[in-house]
């Protein structure tokens, strides 16, 4: 008798999950399975898949020119993310510090933009950028150089393009972490002799270091895949391996390959989180991983 | 007095347009256990705050052991605070939060495990290093804290009401725990509270704070039986103040009220005839005496009891009201009962009083 109430209450609880489930099956789980499978299967002419199974398209990833965009790709990911951290930490670190009333203001000022579609977003960045346009005037008239930078279809105009499209992520990452934290903490350390600086280091980076390293993931991982950015700010002279895997499915019609391409994608990326988790020592990922 | 450690000159601080402190002078006295008693909002923790230099003051200077130290940072000053919320490091084993200070002091490692194990010990958590401050009940968070802000020697020891959070009984343990360590260190303790009765229990004195300022300072003895202001003696020992005018003065003064005349000691103050005055009179002096005597008319309006004690409002001739308690329950009489009550004039005294007089 005493178990009946205990036992419906545990059915209750997975009937309220089961949609949940099923949709994660159906959404997620599928996919992936389905994606891993084509990549085994042999190309059939022209369009679709044979059902003959084969290597070759991972065989094919390990032509240099594959690997090279690979190694792009990873080098691409890892700059834009190591500039998020520097302007991402400041920035959430000292919006945590605003006023109430400052902090709504912030939040809001960082969310509409937002509300904008990411591509035209991009187009605006490509008239901000754009040889003679306005960051070009506004350098020269400031005296810092006396030609046009010329950035757009560069390197660094995709870089700028990346910190753009994930900053927020790191910034509301970094500032959940801190608005949470206890500022009497740091008023402690510098009680008990700390300058304003060990306090910072052995205090409040310790303790916002969850909603960093969240932060780093939020942004790494998509800074991986945002293929269109470098696209359209790099012109064709930056190759991902998202615009590889889109031409690829796209153009070549190479549905395999293109499998097997976002197969290793994922391994690699799941292979970097692992092996960050394993360096920072980290378990707690603000709910993330 | 002994040898001064800490003055406070003529500080004052404003939080945009509220003051908070309103230019008040303090010396503290080496060894001593001081009390700043107030209710909340009276600017005490600002008052320890600026002492502690994590606020800064508008105007007044800071004076600690002779060397001003108004513009010094926090880490800068000896003096250590212990944090309302203790403001332990959740990140740090309990031995590490203690020898937080210590390490930043580069002391060697077997220095400061020597110092950690002597202070377990000294506040009784022998045992406890290897535990992460969410593993410690309210009480034992209250020591590591003290542990943690004694670890680095400090002159002044400023504890923000560290007893608030603890139920009644961990507080009477540990006000009695306080005042040991006190005496033990010879430390000089400040030490904030709302709470009269734990301010009179621990301290050599008690400044009585409101408004951002000094209402009164002396020792508990002087606070409690010779109140400066009715504020005081309202807020130490819940005394009754009554109004009236000064009708006689000598050994006594006569203090005409529409229910009679209500004596207090001459003593202390320079009333002169035909002057309005507040009287105060603590609870448990009022004594209920027969109808040929001498005494003040008044009405039992309620009758109540709680802590081993009996509150009798009464209610006098003219519309003041008093309260009266008496230990134990056997009293007899009823509400709507007339009675005259009287006390002896050496347990009354004359106060000022602006809150009235503010009216």
């Amino acid at each position: 008798m005493k178990t009946t109430p205990q036992k419906a209450k545990n059915r209750g609880y997975w009937l309220t999950l089961l949609p949940l489930y099923i949709f994660t099956l159906i959404f997620v789980a599928g996919p992936l399975v389905y994606m891993v499978v084509l990549s085994f299967l042999k190309r059939a002419e022209g369009w679709g898949v044979t059902n003959q199974f084969t290597l070759s398209n991972y065989t094919q990833i390990l032509q240099p020119v594959y690997l090279a965009t690979f190694a792009d790709s990873l080098k691409l990911a890892l700059i834009s993310t190591a500039l998020i951290v520097l302007v991402g930490y400041p920035f959430g670190y000292f919006m945590a510090r605003l006023s109430p009333k400052g902090k709504q203001r912030m939040t809001l000022a960082l969310m509409v933009p937002f509300w904008t579609n990411s591509l035209i977003r991009l187009y605006g960045w490509i008239i901000i950028l754009r040889a003679n346009g306005p960051l070009d005037q506004l350098v020269m008239a400031l005296g810092l150089s006396d030609k046009p930078l010329k950035l757009l279809y560069t390197y660094p105009a995709v870089v700028v393009g990346m910190v753009y499209a994930l900053l927020q992520f790191m910034i509301f990452s970094v500032y959940s972490s801190a608005e949470k934290m206890d500022w009497s903490l740091v008023e402690a350390a510098r009680d008990l002799g700390a300058s304003p600086a060990r306090a910072f280091f052995t205090v409040t980076l310790k303790l916002t270091l969850p909603g960093l390293l969240s932060g780093v993931i939020l942004t790494f991982i998509p800074s991986m895949g945002l293929f269109f950015i470098a696209d359209i700010l790099g012109g064709n002279k930056v190759v991902l391996v998202g615009s590889l895997i889109q031409d690829q499915l796209i153009k070549a019609h190479n549905t395999p390959f293109a499998a097997a391409l976002s197969v290793v994608l994922m391994l690699m990326t799941t292979l970097m989180i692992a092996l960050y988790r394993k360096i920072s020592g980290v378990k707690d990922l603000e709910g993330l991983v | 007095m002994s040898e001064q450690i800490l003055k406070l000159e003529q500080v004052a601080k404003s939080f945009g347009d509220t003051p908070v402190l309103k230019d008040i002078d303090l010396e503290i006295a080496r060894g001593e256990f001081i009390t700043l008693l107030g209710s909340s909002g009276c600017g005490k923790t600002t008052t320890l705050r600026i002492i502690a230099g994590l606020e800064s003051p508008d105007a007044g200077r800071v004076v600690l052991n002779g060397a001003d130290v108004t513009n010094l940072p926090p880490e800068k000053r000896s003096v250590n605070t212990v944090f309302q919320n203790y403001a332990l490091f959740p990140h740090m084993t309990v031995a590490a939060n203690i020898g937080y200070g210590l390490r930043l002091r580069r002391k060697s490692r077997e220095e400061i495990d020597k110092k950690v194990t002597e202070l377990l010990q000294l506040v009784q958590l022998e045992g406890f290093g290897g535990r992460m401050p969410s593993e410690l009940s309210g009480g034992q968070r209250q020591r590591v804290a003290i542990a943690r802000a004694l670890a680095v020697e400090p002159q002044v020891l400023l504890l923000d009401e560290p007893l608030g959070a603890l139920d009644l009984q961990l507080r009477r343990q540990m006000q009695f725990e306080l005042k040991r360590l006190q005496k033990q260190l010879g430390l000089t303790f400040i030490y904030i509270t709302h709470d009269q009765e734990e301010a009179l229990n621990m301290s050599d004195r008690i400044a009585v704070m409101r408004d951002g300022r000094f209402e009164q300072i002396g020792t508990p003895g002087q606070v409690y039986d010779h109140p400066r202001t009715a504020y005081v003696a309202r807020f130490v020992g819940s005394a009754n103040i009554l109004r009236g005018t000064v009708k006689q003065t000598g050994d006594s003064v006569c203090i005409q009220t529409p229910a009679g005349c209500a004596w207090a000691m001459a003593e202390g103050h320079t009333a002169a005839v035909g002057q309005t005055v507040s009287l105060a009179v603590r609870s448990e002096h009022l004594q209920f005496v027969n109808e040929d005597q001498e005494g003040l008319a008044a009405v039992i309006r309620e009758k109540t009891f709680s802590g081993g004690m009996l509150r009798i409002i009464l209610e006098l001739e003219g519309g003041q009201t008093l309260v009266a308690s008496r230990h134990g329950i056997d009293m007899d009489a009823q509400p709507g009962q007339r009675v005259r009550v009287a006390w002896d004039p050496q347990q009354a005294v004359l106060v000022e009083d602006d809150e009235e007089a503010g009216k």
